[in-house]
């Protein structure tokens, strides 16, 4: 067997994700070997800014024994010097036993694996893929309730946000019915609401938030980026439409749990922190058993 | 047997050639993609001749390209696939059909598309060849999983 890489969801089958999630499950309830990976180093080589991710990959690693190494910035690196991605992975495969990668270009993760001779876990490139937040989003949901048939509903740039479209193509193989609420503009690519619709995915279009409440389990919300919008001005008006409040979540169904890949800015309301429904920090945390699950499986 | 101008066409504009390849029955109006899919340009070496909209039987009207002293690879005839997938192949040798073929879809092509997502890893200076998986929705990036629907033609390299 080759070596074993982690860069997109749609490289998984439903099983395979039923087992890594099932792990994760196992490592939270401290069945795992702290000593697992001593000895083994994981190179971090994160290309854009990062704080859940990078750390909980870290945080992973430490707490099975193994060591991360990094190159601090970008500007740090032989990259600001014009040398290729190629190069650098090459290099870096020399150095450590695995790769985490963050990009800005979609594809990245993908040329990164053509290089390397140790696993590559990708860890977000550009608008395309970030697996392990799909993986912990899932584990997530699986906390509250069985995911089979599950209404999730997927609020705000749906456009660009990647963790939005690698959640769908997971919850696709769920038969998860889908309900998409974002701006003008911002909504899902018509090429993967098709591609998921020919998996036999029910995807509903809905102007508001509030016209789904009553009927979803899920609400996953994600960041609208000011810099999408021509002023201020009309960034502030679309994005408080797409507020989740603790007046919008009165409707809701008991069991409802709100998500958020974070960082937030206005799309929840701090006051929706303390609600039975918020399990935005939870799943943040999350990324810590879920990554370790991911370490284990290739490095091991 | 030819209609006289069938015959008139192709007396004049596409001469028998001693050794090389004859694409024929190529969809009408496609010659010149094909040429372009195949890597042809005026700094190659080859003796081309093309000719377009020759009446045709079976296909109302279609193209020919005709190179001299060059036989197609299998690799370069199933690029062909992708633009005009009627297309038979002809390889010539001292004015003798020597070995006829039809064209298969690739599932792979390498380095002649050019992925039109500008935030795609393959549109940068890294040491790689553009990768597309041929599926039946159209050609699939291996990089940036964008799928090209339409237009191929303006994404050859």
């Amino acid at each position: 067997m080759g070596t074993q890489h982690i860069i997109s969801i749609g490289d998984f089958d439903r099983d395979e994700i039923d087992r890594l999630l099932d792990h994760a499950g196992q490592i939270d309830r401290k069945k795992f070997d702290p000593d697992a990976l001593v000895g083994k180093i994981l190179a971090v080589l994160f290309f854009e800014p990062s704080t859940r991710t990078r750390m909980s990959f870290e945080s992973a690693m430490a707490r099975l024994g193994g060591t991360s190494i990094s190159v601090g910035s970008v500007d740090a690196c032989s990259m600001a010097k014009g040398e290729t991605l190629a190069d650098t992975i090459r290099v870096v495969s020399g150095y450590a036993d695995a790769i985490v990668i963050r990009h800005p270009k979609e594809g990245a993760a993908r040329l990164a694996a053509e290089f390397s001779t140790v696993p590559v876990i990708n860890a977000g490139d550009g608008a395309g893929q970030h697996p392990s937040q799909t993986l912990l989003d899932l584990y997530t949901i699986r906390q509250s309730m069985p995911i089979d048939g599950i209404d999730v509903a997927l609020v705000g740039d749906l456009r660009y946000g990647r963790t939005a479209h690698s959640l769908a193509s997971a919850l696709s193989l769920y038969n998860a019915r889908l309900h998409t609420i974002s701006p003008n503009g911002l909504e899902l690519p018509a090429a993967l609401a098709a591609e998921l619709r020919d998996k036999g995915m029910e995807i509903v279009e809905h102007e508001d938030i509030s016209e789904v409440i009553h009927d979803v389990d899920v609400l996953y919300v994600t960041r609208i980026q000011r810099e999408r919008f021509p002023d201020s001005a009309s960034y502030f008006n679309v994005a408080s439409s797409y507020r989740i409040t603790p007046e919008l979540l009165a409707d809701a169904r008991k069991h409802l749990i709100v998500l958020h890949p974070l960082p937030r800015v206005d799309e929840i309301d701090p006051r929706v922190d303390e609600s039975p429904h918020a399990k935005y920090f939870e799943q943040s945390r999350n990324g810590v058993p879920m990554r370790m699950a991911m370490l284990l499986q290739v490095l091991q | 047997m030819k209609t006289s101008e069938a015959a008139e066409n192709e007396g004049l504009l596409v001469r028998r050639i001693k050794n090389g390849t004859v694409i024929d029955h190529i969809d009408g109006g496609e010659a010149l993609n094909v040429v372009k899919i195949l890597g042809i340009t005026g700094a190659t070496q080859e003796a081309l001749s093309i000719a377009t909209n020759v009446p045709s039987k079976d296909m109302g009207r279609k193209d020919i390209v005709k190179l001299t002293n060059r036989e197609l690879s299998k690799e370069e005839v199933n690029r062909i696939a992708l633009i005009s997938p009627h297309a038979t192949i002809n390889i010539i040798r001292n004015f003798k059909v020597w070995e006829k073929k039809g064209v298969e879809i690739p599932t792979l092509i390498e380095g002649i598309v050019r992925c039109p997502n500008p935030g795609c890893i393959s549109n940068t200076h890294e040491p790689i060849t553009s990768k597309f998986v041929v599926t039946p929705k159209g050609l699939h990036c291996k990089y940036c999983d964008w799928v090209i629907t339409k237009d191929l033609t303006s994404h050859i390299i």
